[in-house]
């Protein structure tokens, strides 16, 4: 039988507000509505609502399959190159990342939410990243934190009158003032060649500030979970997430603008 | 606050890190600066379509060895 739009959408309506009243371990939602409500808040805000937080987290200890799946598609990937940077072995890598879901598994019972689930499982990885890293002596990354805070320009210093000029100086030059995106539209901005752009601009980015703005900007951390993760100053944070994201910028200028 | 002053300043005033006599300086600027304008636009533009890059699919490999490891977790 073919039921109308109407019915899965009242149908959701009816879950969620049973779901609001009765309480999260008292009535558990079919899968369906389970997913419809992730879809429904989209991805990043699910992950911020700690009712659906806790609907997947119940479905977990359930040993709802499907529930893992979504979970491991979220982040899997995202474990695995954060691990990376603390490990040069590709294959450890992968281990590392499938230690953390075991532990995330077994640890559900004692998962109280203070933190986001993702910051949670985010920390679980960086933890066993750091003790094997240190086993095996590599502690770049930290180091590279640690020194990104160069102080050069994060825009080409000749796109600015020069400090020595007579009227505005260090005022963007007419001819090479940043212009409008608001004109660019939608479909053109978010293409799979633009994302491509973005993609290469991200992977080209030194480690510091690749995993900042990967962190910030792709899965979404806040600045706090970032420098708990990492161990870095809330400053060196911010100046590696300002780099990082003035060099995408301007490969999304070049590209948008080319004449700038 | 010149426009190459204020191009460095973006990130704090967009984590809201300005002290608040500095932020009023960075909004006067940005009042009577289109090129300056743009450029915030700009950031928020870029932080915007970087959150939608999306992360390559896991392969069958990877799914197979996750389902594995869950459905051991459940046994025990």
């Amino acid at each position: 039988m073919i039921l109308p739009d109407w019915w899965d959408a009242s149908r959701l309506v009816f879950e969620l507000f049973a779901w609001l009243v009765v309480g999260t371990d008292k009535i558990a939602l079919s899968r369906p509505a389970h997913q419809q409500i992730i879809q429904a808040v989209g991805m990043k805000e699910s992950m911020h609502t700690s009712e659906v937080e806790a609907s997947l987290i119940n479905s977990l200890r359930a040993g709802d399959e499907s529930a893992f799946t979504w979970l491991v598609e979220q982040y899997h990937t995202a474990l695995v190159r954060l691990a990376h940077l603390f490990v040069r072995d590709s294959s450890i890598a992968e281990e590392l990342a499938q230690e953390t879901w075991l532990a995330v598994l077994q640890g559900l019972n004692n998962f109280e939410g203070r933190s986001s689930l993702k910051t949670w499982i985010f920390t679980i990885l960086t933890n066993k990243a750091k003790t094997r890293s240190r086993r095996e002596q590599r502690s770049i990354v930290f180091s590279d934190l640690e020194h990104g805070t160069s102080d050069s320009p994060t825009v080409d210093p000749e796109r600015f009158n020069p400090p020595t000029a007579d009227r505005s100086p260090n005022h963007w030059m007419a001819e090479s003032k940043p212009g409008s995106w608001a004109g660019i539209p939608e479909d053109l901005l978010v293409s799979q060649e633009v994302m491509n752009l973005i993609g290469q601009a991200v992977a080209a980015l030194p480690e510091n500030q690749r995993i900042v703005i990967t962190l910030r900007d792709l899965y979404d951390l806040s600045s706090d979970e970032v420098c708990n993760i990492l161990t870095i100053s809330e400053t060196n944070q911010r100046v590696l997430l300002h780099r990082a994201r003035a060099r995408v910028r301007q490969s999304l200028e070049k590209y948008f603008q080319p004449e700038n | 606050m010149t426009c190459k002053e204020l191009v460095e300043l973006v990130t704090d005033y967009l984590e809201g890190k300005l002290p608040n006599e500095v932020r009023m300086h960075f909004e006067d600027h940005l009042s009577g600066c289109k090129g300056c304008t743009n450029y915030l636009e700009q950031m928020r533009e870029t932080i915007r379509l970087t959150g939608r890059l999306h992360e390559e699919n896991l392969s069958e490999q990877q799914k197979d060895d996750l389902l594995n490891l869950f459905r051991d977790w459940k046994k025990t």
